[in-house]
């Protein structure tokens, strides 16, 4: 696409940021937020922000969220622009997440599940009204004296009886990497993985919908839910060995599909995967449905719908990219224009011409 | 000039205690103890990419970037330390690295596992205890029906 550079402007520009530096401000009279408030009180944001912007940092999360007047498209942006400024020191190894400190753990289909069904800090079953009262909530809950269990992992019933497809092997092989290889079809799994789990949480939503709604059949349970914390270790080189270097807070789900089998593959429960950073539910259930639904080919289910079809949820579900391109079309394009007005009135000259 | 004398697994221990430790906490129980040191290498910021395992037991893949601040330096007796530290406090990362170094001299190494690690890694263990007890203390207790009739 042509696109011709425009100059001047610049007084004009300038003259729009310092109003919007003042309108994110907003009326003086009202104390600024901190950044520190933002991390603490507007959690959920801050962890979507992180995920999209597929940078685990609460702090520049949060600042991220205030520089955008709590756009949280936006701020993903900033947090994608700013990773570009640094290097990359190590990779850590696949988190453990069996291991995680768990604050929450469900299963909606095993009820006596080992170590039990652990709500945390849930909005299920809250009931959906305004809380006219939350400016006053407690910070904190009383101490409690309950005793914790070990919560396993909870297919290893399913998984004995072979009702559950097992994992691919487990390998350490350097996966592919969207953040130095751009996207190329067929897409496998690891790399399908990495889109996702930055993807936008409203296409993943809709797309997980769509599944469940028919489109790419398959009738999902949550086999289980976890959010907790994660160590992260990585091997440097100058130490030759590995090192926990702190936590971060994940979300998993493992999504069961009914399977009935297939040329290649006997009837039983097939399994999507979902992990995020952060606390977000929404996501990895979407993420967890989407990845099943990619996995069509290779269980030999024909791709009907647009959750199966890889290249279509690979190539729009970075919200990055997708507003990049959309927003673009508010920048001057007068010489595009232009030249399609051309175009327009010498067809219809033409037309004219003809018709006469 | 000495390379290490610590034990890999106690290094490996004190290194996750003093990446979890603010940089305030840390210049609070080291103070006075900390050796003299110069840096060789940061304190400085950049990235680790995270990594999960497909269905979370199978091959790895990318889940996305941290920031990590490192550092490392060299004590006067010759002991050198090294911090990675997750988030981007600069200071937490090169007090971690001059814990490191001092912890592996024999000389110290008790002293000040007594005065920084220990007290540390007991507040970090306090913290996931009472977060596990949170925890366990929304866990759901079914009744079957039998136990409801009953």
């Amino acid at each position: 696409m042509a696109y011709v550079a425009v100059k001047g402007g610049e007084r004009a520009i300038d003259a729009a940021h310092a109003w919007l530096a003042a309108e994110r401000r907003g009326d003086p009279a009202v104390p600024a937020l901190t950044t520190a408030q933002i991390a603490e009180q507007l959690g959920r944001a801050v962890d979507r922000v992180m995920a999209e912007g597929s940078l685990y940092d609460r702090e520049l999360a949060a600042l991220a969220i205030q520089q955008a007047q709590g756009d949280l498209i936006e701020a993903a942006f900033l947090l994608r622009a700013y990773r570009t400024t640094l290097p990359r020191f190590a990779y850590g190894r696949p988190v453990d997440t069996a291991a995680m400190l768990a604050i929450r753990r469900v299963s909606a289909i095993f009820k006596d599940l080992p170590g039990g069904q652990v709500l945390g800090p849930t909005y299920d079953y809250t009931h959906r009204l305004l809380d006219f009262a939350l400016p006053d909530a407690p910070a904190a809950p009383a101490e409690v004296d309950a005793e914790p269990q070990p919560l396993a992992p909870a297919f290893g019933i399913l998984g004995q009886e072979g009702l559950v497809e097992p994992d691919e092997a487990k390998s350490d092989d350097a996966p592919g990497d969207l953040t130095r290889d751009p996207l190329a079809f067929p897409a496998a799994r690891d790399v399908r993985l990495q889109a996702l789990a930055r993807g936008d949480e409203g296409f993943l939503l809709a797309l997980g919908y769509l599944t469940q709604r028919g489109y790419g059949n398959n009738h999902p349970f949550v086999g289980e839910l976890r959010v907790g914390e994660a160590s992260v270790e990585i091997e440097p080189p100058e130490l030759g060995f590995a090192i926990d270097i702190g936590d971060v807070v994940l979300t998993e789900c493992q999504m069961v599909n009914q399977f009935t089998g297939s040329r290649t593959a006997p009837p039983q429960f097939t399994r999507g995967y979902g992990l995020c950073f952060g606390h977000s539910e929404r996501r990895v259930m979407g993420m967890a449905l989407v990845d099943r639904a990619m996995r069509g080919a290779e269980l030999g289910e024909p791709a009907e719908a647009p959750a199966q079809d890889v290249e279509f949820v690979l190539s729009h579900c970075d919200n990055v990219e997708a507003t990049g391109f959309v927003e673009h079309l508010k920048l001057p394009h007068y010489v595009d224009f232009q030249s399609e007005l051309e175009t327009v009135r010498r067809m219809r000259a033409d037309a004219e011409g003809t018709s006469k | 000039m000495p390379v290490t004398s610590a034990n890999p697994l106690d290094r490996r221990r004190w290194m996750a205690v003093l990446a979890r430790a603010t940089a305030s906490e840390l210049a609070t129980s080291a103070e006075g103890r900390l050796p003299v040191f110069t840096r060789l290498r940061g304190p400085e910021i950049g990235l680790v990419m995270l990594r999960g395992r497909a269905g979370g037991t199978g091959p790895a893949f990318n889940l996305g970037e941290a920031t990590v601040a490192r550092c490392t330096v060299r004590t006067a007796e010759g002991w050198v330390g090294h911090a990675y530290c997750l988030g981007r406090d600069l200071r937490q990362a090169e007090l971690a690295a001059a814990l490191d170094a001092a912890l592996q001299d024999p000389a110290r190494q008790s002293e000040l596992d007594v005065a920084v690690v220990q007290p540390l890694a007991l507040a970090q263990a306090a913290r996931r205890d009472t977060l596990a007890r949170r925890a366990a203390a929304t866990k759901v207790q079914f009744f079957t029906l039998a136990t409801m009739r009953s």
